[in-house]
């Protein structure tokens, strides 16, 4: 009865053959109102950029629930039909990728589903050659104070220093005058923040002195 | 589900299956591993959901990569299927498998493909399926060749075809090869040796199989995938989420 289970191997540098779709980047489409673009740049060890990394994330809607069967509340009774939940992309030259999204509400949580909740968060693969398995780190939100103080993953880390590496910043529109040299959401998220969607920004550090906080999961 | 709990399933932590993430024989590992520990993540809602990719991503042609341009490709032609479970035996139903792989030359179709071996006209080596309700798949393709690889001094990959997997989870999802039996290759391999126990690397070589094998057409290849299985528990305010036996 117990199989055993069969081992990663590094998605290599070719994935980009089949894994990108045109729409991957979008949970949501591109202009929904409350669209949130999250944009950022992933680097390796040396402080350069990952040229060649697939992120996909994966999250809750808007109302903390999920629209699959081992959620045992059910999808949202309004639904959010051309909400998908996954966002794929790879990253360009620089580094840097892009998802638009609906950020999350709150999740309760199962050991205390009438009291602790976990803060809304997207959960976050790490794919590129070079890495012989995923990693997988958490983002969570900036305007979230009092519900990141209280969330079970990041009030518990083993090192608290590092918490701000699960948290995105506010980051200035694409187009506007404060948008930082070489912005990762250039040609990216300048539709969507045009659109009236915030910006987010999350860098990923696979290694080195910022390195962000990987799960076991 | 009774009032005041939460029901969702736990998947095991498999040990000693996956290579770790740093391999100094693949020197790409070098700069892009994490070097602090990994932090244990509880599996809550978010982990044990997953994307249901499905139908609405397949073309009638994604699975018979034989069968995408005008002409026939070069090469030995194949079918690779078998079955996707759970480390409980479960067949996984309805999820999306995403393949990629060279020519019968040995060379990809990609911008950054720098082996001059030939391009054929009639392969991209790309396809997509769903599994059946048995958690079947199957494939129509050629049988890719071995590509050099700029890792060590005349380094070589065993043919191979990349696999992505979602099954029903995030924690279920996997990217991994297959690859193929009696191929002299695979004991100098660094990525194929990445894997520490031979037993599992064993589970990345597909099976050559005269049944599934189509006389004076093309030979069968069986290769079966297995993602981490999952217990029901429900959760009393214990912090013990390790389920699974693979500890
Ligand atoms: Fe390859």
């Amino acid at each position: 009865m117990s199989e055993p289970i069969t081992p990663s191997q590094t998605v290599g540098p070719f994935f980009a053959m089949r894994l990108p779709w045109p729409d991957g980047p979008f949970v949501v489409p591109e202009g929904t109102p409350g669209a949130v673009t999250i944009a950022g740049r992933v680097y390796d060890g040396a402080g350069n950029p990952i040229p060649d990394a697939l992120i996909e994330t994966w999250q809750a809607d808007p109302e903390g629930r999920f629209a699959h069967q081992d959620d045992p509340r059910g999808a949202s009774a309004s639904g959010y039909r051309s909400f998908r939940g996954f966002g794929r992309c790879p990253t360009s030259p620089d580094g840097s990728y892009r998802i638009v999204t609906l950020k999350p509400g709150p999740l309760p949580c199962p050991e205390d589903p009438g009291g602790v909740a976990e803060a809304p968060h997207l959960d976050v693969s790490v794919f590129s050659r070079g890495m012989l398995d995923r990693v997988v780190t958490r983002m969570y939100f900036p305007d979230e104070a009092e519900a990141n103080a209280a969330d079970p993953v990041l009030s518990s880390l083993p090192e608290p220093g590092r918490r701000a590496t699960l948290i995105a910043v506010p980051a200035p529109a694409p187009d506007g005058p404060g948008a930082p040299n070489g912005s990762p959401a250039a040609g990216g998220a300048s539709a969507a923040g045009g659109a009236g969607g915030s910006v987010l920004r999350f860098d990923i550090h696979v290694q080195g002195d910022h390195e962000t906080v990987f799960f076991d999961v | 589900m009774t009032s005041g709990s939460l029901v969702v399933p736990s998947y095991g932590r498999p040990r000693g299956v996956h290579p770790p993430p740093d391999y100094s024989g693949y020197r790409s590992t070098a700069l892009r591993h994490p070097k602090k520990p990994l932090v244990l993540l509880p599996q809550r809602l978010t982990e044990v959901t997953g994307p249901l990719l499905g139908e609405e991503l397949i073309t009638p042609t994604d699975g018979d990569l034989t069968g995408q341009h005008d002409g026939e490709p070069q090469g030995q032609r194949i079918i690779v299927c078998g079955r996707v479970l759970d480390s409980d035996g479960r067949p996984v139903p309805d999820t999306l498998i995403e393949i990629w792989q060279t020519n019968a030359a040995g060379r990809y179709r990609h911008a950054r493909e720098h082996h001059p071996a030939p391009l054929d006209p009639n392969f991209t080596g790309v396809g997509r399926a769903i599994t059946d309700s048995g958690g079947n798949y199957r494939f129509i393709t050629i049988q890719p060749g071995a590509y050099p690889w700029g890792n060590h001094y005349n380094a070589w990959r065993p043919a191979h075809i990349h696999f992505s997997l979602f099954g029903r989870a995030f924690t279920q999802r996997l990217v991994t090869q297959m690859y193929f039996p009696g191929d002299p290759l695979q004991p100098i391999d660094p990525i194929f040796n990445s894997v520490p126990d031979p037993k599992a690397r064993e589970r990345l070589i597909a099976q050559f199989d005269i049944g599934l094998t189509q006389p004076e057409w093309a030979l069968g290849y069986r290769w079966d995938i297995v993602l981490r299985g999952r217990d029901a528990t429900v959760f009393e305010g214990g912090p013990d989420f390790e389920g699974g036996e693979d500890q």
